[in-house]
């Protein structure tokens, strides 16, 4: 019977979801402002710009030499149009590039010098930023130590990096976990061997814009051998009207080391659509291993689709390594259009490379997102499972790549693509492409579209449940795959999203 | 307990009349039986007391226990205490039978105002109920009704039927498609339930389930109407000679 236990206490979370989502009523949760004061830096984008952003940064010379670069490729490069998402022309010059709360202007040194006013934003949003234990209050924490866990957290409020919890104890373990800032200014010969080498300087238009004006983000290197002593994770709020966020992040996990990244992101209602275009690049040794997960719940724009954030990220990984091994776990809820490809460069021999996705969109939201695997070195594996769940008048595009290159030799990949359509006024899509170049590498590829079944919420609702608990149920059934793929607090998270994402889109 | 008075029910997109005047009191403690040809109206007529969309209700009434079951959400009729075993239990991939039946128990206790289940409390009563009907733990972890057999399927519904604990079950052909081991489980998992108060509304096309669970009334359903009443010698009369007697005699 120890089986069923198990499975109780395991399957308890999809109750307690359910339970949870009841209580929170009212659909985004995040969409409350912060009341600071900020300064800004004028708008538009010019080279006065990007120096005054690197000025604000305090940063060396090559770093602001590598940004006006980038600024002078972007002026010739064009957006791209081939996704599948709609969205007015946005006007680069009628926006922010630079917003941080005045309070920030002299560095604090700690956490405790943080303003009251920002570190209570953080505390609503319920992210620790106090070196605690995070005491899962859920059933299924039993797989967690007995004293709680642990997770190191980096702050970023527009901007700027408001701190980094934990800091001292993981540069025990030799790790060191920062603002992408402070990386710069200390560890200038790290960031200068990987920065712009898994996504280079001109990759797509949004990545140039982000090289160019990028102004905060997260540093992680784990040094060889190294088991990260704890996960990390990056909260990116964007507060600021009118103003871009656009977050670097680098991770480098050395040869055989090994580290678990949650990023968390949310922002505020408001009518006009903000920009966001990130880009995170993760360079992945010998016998090194990453799991990235995002929980992305941006706002969304309203139920008519207005406002809203336009969520255009590039994400790599590069297994440069053999035996390498990258896992990708998305869940996309918010944004008003989601524009993102993680993807893994399969270099190393034996290197393997995952991606697990769900993708939401509601009322009037659009997500273009999928994955590439670039097969280069021999035996690579990947798998994609991906779940796209549509409501509303959504349109929600699952765009994937899989490559196998000629010395990819008795390569391998797996793909699933699960769409689920809840009302008939919403789309989905499956845009694979697939190129193989040798003969020993094998690619499997199954696609699924499927309804909400109104016997399935009848069903559910002959017992009790009403129709969101029930639309819920199905929905976390439908992503179970890649739920489970989560850590567990991500998880617990990932489900109340997944119900909260679509209230209103039955009955 | 359960009063059907005169309902006439028909098709919500289409000019279909399928359910024309039924009349039916179902007693606290008693078991009612109802039989009748295919496409007589029988599965409508428990659909349209569980509240499943997709039917009009163009006449009459039915209530449980004096509460008026037409104007409540599906899910209220359930935590009011009304039960449908369906004939066709549906799948639902990705979600544990086990989470199911917890989240449709709490999801009722909620509704009445009581705290949930605790999980100690809610396994010990799963183990129990699931044991008697010999249904394994293995089958508690699958996706609910996903890959079960047709008489997985059905034990299932009990085993929905005993943890919810309505006060009136309503059983659409749970014995078709059984072996007559399955029949029996089913049968005593429905006669365990028997305690004198609850009320049964049976749905069936034979005999034999009606000789494990013993109807105190046999009503026969053709053409959206209850077109004849009696005690249980009526499902031995259908048994022997079909419907055929008894419909040329109403006409
Ligand atoms: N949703 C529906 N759409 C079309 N016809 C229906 C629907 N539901 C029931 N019917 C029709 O109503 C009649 C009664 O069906 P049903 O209640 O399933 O009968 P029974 O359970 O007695 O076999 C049949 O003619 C059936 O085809
Ligand atoms: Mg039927």
């Amino acid at each position: 019977m120890a089986a069923l236990d198990q499975t109780q206490v395991k399957e308890g979370i999809d109750q307690e979801t359910v339970d949870a989502v009841r209580e929170v009523g009212g659909a985004y949760k995040h969409g409350w402002a912060t009341d600071i004061e900020m300064e800004y830096a004028p708008k538009g984008l010019t080279t006065d710009i990007v120096r005054l952003i690197s000025q604000k940064n305090e940063e060396p010379q090559w770093m602001l030499d590598w940004r006006l670069q980038a600024y002078d490729r972007w002026l010739t490069k064009e957006e791209p149009s081939w996704a599948m998402v709609d969205y007015p022309e946005i006007d680069f010059q009628d926006q922010y590039y630079y917003a941080r709360p005045k309070s920030m202007e002299v560095k604090p040194k700690s956490l405790d010098e943080v303003d009251p006013k920002l570190l209570e934003t953080y505390k609503k949003l319920g992210i620790p930023l106090k070196e605690q234990m995070i005491l899962a209050g859920v059933e299924g924490a039993e797989n967690a130590p007995a004293e709680g866990r642990k997770v190191a957290v980096d702050a970023v409020f527009d901007s700027v990096s408001l701190g980094t919890t934990f800091k001292a104890e993981l540069a025990e373990a030799g790790v060191i976990f920062c603002s992408i800032s402070e990386a710069i200014r200390e560890h200038p010969e790290l960031v200068k061997k990987y920065l712009g080498t898994v996504v280079p300087v001109s990759d797509n238009f949004y990545a140039t814009l982000n090289s160019a004006v990028f102004s905060d983000g997260s540093f992680v290197y784990v040094p060889p051998g190294v088991r990260c002593p704890m996960e990390l994770s990056t909260y990116f709020r964007i507060n600021a009207e009118n103003t871009g966020q656009f977050e670097r992040t680098l991770i480098i996990a050395d040869k055989g080391s090994y580290v678990s990244y949650l990023e968390g992101c949310t922002a505020p209602a408001r009518d006009i659509a903000q920009l966001h275009a990130a880009v995170v690049e993760i360079i992945i040794e010998e016998d090194a291993e990453v799991k990235y997960s995002t929980v992305q719940n941006w706002y969304p724009g309203d139920e008519n689709g207005k406002g809203g954030i336009y969520n255009f990220v590039t994400k790599r990984a590069d297994c440069r390594g053999d035996r390498a091994k990258i896992m990708w776990t998305q869940v996309e809820t918010g944004s008003a259009v989601t524009w993102k490809y993680p993807s893994c460069i399969l270099r190393g021999d034996d290197s393997q490379g995952e991606f697990y996705s769900i993708a939401i969109t509601n009322n009037y939201q659009q997500a273009d997102t999928g994955t590439k695997m670039v097969h280069l070195g021999k035996n690579t594996k990947s798998r994609i499972v991906s779940k796209g769940i549509s409501a509303g008048h959504a349109q929600n595009t699952y765009r994937g790549l899989v490559s196998m290159h000629p010395k990819a030799k008795n390569a391998r990949n797996y793909t699933q693509c699960d769409s689920l359509l809840i009302g008939n006024k919403c789309g989905a899509h499956t845009v694979p492409y697939i190129e193989v170049k040798n003969n020993s590498a094998r690619v499997e590829h199954e696609a699924t579209t499927s309804k909400v079944d109104d016997d399935q919420l009848f069903y559910c609702r002959s017992r009790g449940m009403d129709e969101e608990a029930a639309v819920a149920l199905v929905v976390n059934g439908f992503c179970k795959d890649v739920l489970q793929a989560l850590p567990m607090e991500f998880a617990m998270e990932a489900q109340q999203l997944v119900a909260i994402s679509l209230e209103g889109s039955v009955g | 307990m359960l009063n059907i008075k005169n309902l006439h029910v028909k098709l919500e997109d289409e000019d279909k009349q399928i359910l024309k005047g039924v009349n039916l009191t179902v007693e606290a403690g008693k078991v009612h039986a109802i039989m009748g040809p295919n496409g007589s109206g029988k599965s409508t007529l428990s659909y349209v007391l569980s509240g499943k969309g997709g039917y009009e209700v163009t006449d009459g009434s039915a209530s449980l226990d004096g509460q008026d079951l037409l104007e409540l959400e599906a899910e209220e009729r359930a935590t009011a205490g009304l039960f449908l075993a369906f004939q066709y239990p549906v799948e639902i991939p990705g979600v544990g039978n086990m989470t199911f039946l917890r989240t449709a128990v709490n999801a009722q206790r909620k509704a009445r105002g009581e705290d949930p289940m605790s999980a100690a409390d809610f396994l010990k009563e799963v183990r129990k109920t699931a044991k008697s009907l010999k249904i394994d733990a293995e089958m508690l972890k699958r996706p609910v009704n996903v890959g079960f057999s047709g008489g997985e399927k059905k034990r299932n519904e009990i085993l929905q039927m005993a943890m919810l604990s309505p006060k009136m079950c309503i059983l659409d052909e749970t014995d078709s498609g059984l072996d007559v081991d399955a029949m029996k489980l089913v049968a005593e998992g429905v006669n365990a339930l028997r305690d004198g108060k609850r009320g049964f509304l049976v749905i069936t096309h034979y005999q034999r389930l009606l000789d494990h669970i013993k109807p105190d009334v046999v009503h026969i359903m053709a053409n959206g109407r209850i077109i004849k009443t009696g005690g249980p010698e009526l499902a031995l009369e259908v048994e022997n000679n079909g419907y055929a007697g008894i419909l040329a005699e109403v006409e």
